[in-house]
């Protein structure tokens, strides 16, 4: 079990070059506007490179979103991970960096420029499509992490109680995690 | 004096990236008490500022703190603003990936990846709901999400890059009729 999991490990190393890992991340950085760009990441990591499974992203997006920070800014550290901590740095310097200097520019052009209502509604553009991401990944996760009744269950219990009742964040992974980890346990008989 | 300014920047962010539960969005609040009433960082015209263009250039909104740390100390204060929010957060969700990784291959680690998962698809959609109110939440919003989500499923090589400027061309051309 050992040797096949650290075989695993490196192979998926070796798939994983720094320069694709920072230049994916710095993409993806430079078009985040409002959020909602893991559905770009899962494209990248899950669908057009084997740098991560289904489930292994999906459960990265869930802990990204438990721990505090920003949940991109974690989710990128999951993926470089793969690349130990040098891996975890690419990644979230790549994601950093564009806004780091668009944000400076764009204060600093802010009292020059009059008016910046099309860069608003371009914006929003963005959003819309950021969006769209976001189904795919619904559509293609969703199709692959509801396995039964109960994980069923948990994403439409997620999805009412976070983005229909507001409640908040942390309880409600915690408690519909445990549940549907619970539901998810392997049974004795099966263990050995 | 350098050194007088930042110390305090340094030390509330650290704070916040690491009681940050729920993303960027939840320092807003505490942010903007620290900085405006408390620190007198800057002043609450220009925090209202900073969040509205922080918000219209890419990267999590909380990069906000960034513009606080360039007005108060230029390209150090801005650096040393962004790399206290975001080193603390990385390096905990690092250790914590870290452990989550070493365990692969047991058998309750299949469960709680099989058992997080669909939570993790119920927040994509929450998410999407939320998001959705930024951008409006329009007809046309939800045309060009439904629409870039099937190219997506029909071509899944098509560019991101450029699904993401084509939805920026059409709402500039649409302009904000379309909203609401």
């Amino acid at each position: 079990m050992n040797v096949q999991s650290e075989g695993r490990r490196e192979q998926a190393g070796v798939s994983m070059p720094l320069l694709s890992l920072f230049w994916v991340f710095c993409r993806i950085g430079a078009f985040s506007f409002g959020g909602g760009l893991s559905g770009w990441v899962y494209r990248e990591v899950v669908l057009m490179r084997p740098w991560m499974t289904e489930e292994e992203f999906l459960s990265a997006l869930a802990v990204s979103q438990i721990l505090p920070g920003a949940n991109i800014t974690n989710l990128a550290v999951c993926v470089g991970l793969k690349r130990g901590f040098i891996g975890a740095s690419v990644a979230v310097c790549g994601l950093l960096m564009v806004p780091f200097f668009a944000v400076i520019s764009l204060f600093s052009l802010y009292n020059q420029v009059a008016g910046l209502g099309w860069l608003t509604s371009a914006l929003d553009g963005v959003t819309a499509a950021a969006i769209g991401l976001l189904l795919m990944t619904v559509w293609k996760g969703g199709r692959s992490a509801v396995r039964n009744i109960s994980s069923g269950l948990a994403l439409l219990a997620t999805f009412v109680m976070i983005g229909i009742l507001h409640w908040p964040l942390v309880p409600v992974v915690f408690g519909v995690g445990i549940l549907s980890v619970a539901a998810a346990w392997p049974r004795k008989s099966k263990d050995a | 004096m350098r050194e007088g300014i930042l110390w305090p920047l340094v030390l509330t962010l650290v704070g916040f990236s690491l009681s940050s539960f729920g993303g960027g969005p939840s320092i807003f609040a505490p942010l903007q008490h620290q900085a405006v009433e408390v620190q007198n960082w800057v002043d609450s015209r220009e925090f209202v500022e900073m969040f509205a263009i922080s918000r219209a250039a890419p990267g999590p909104g909380s990069m906000l703190v960034t513009l606080i740390g360039w007005r108060l100390d230029g390209w150090v204060g801005a650096l040393i603003a962004t790399l206290a929010l975001f080193v603390p957060s990385s390096i905990l969700c690092y250790g914590v990936a870290r452990v989550w990784n070493r365990y692969r291959g047991h058998a309750w680690h299949a469960a709680l990846e099989n058992g997080l998962a669909p939570v993790g698809v119920g927040l994509i959609m929450a998410g999407i709901l939320a998001i959705g109110q930024i951008a409006g939440n329009g007809v046309l919003m939800w045309i060009i999400a439904v629409a870039s989500a099937g190219i997506l499923l029909y071509r899944p090589k098509f560019s991101p890059v450029l699904l993401l400027c084509a939805g920026a061309v059409v709402f500039m051309i649409a302009g904000p009729g379309f909203h609401a």
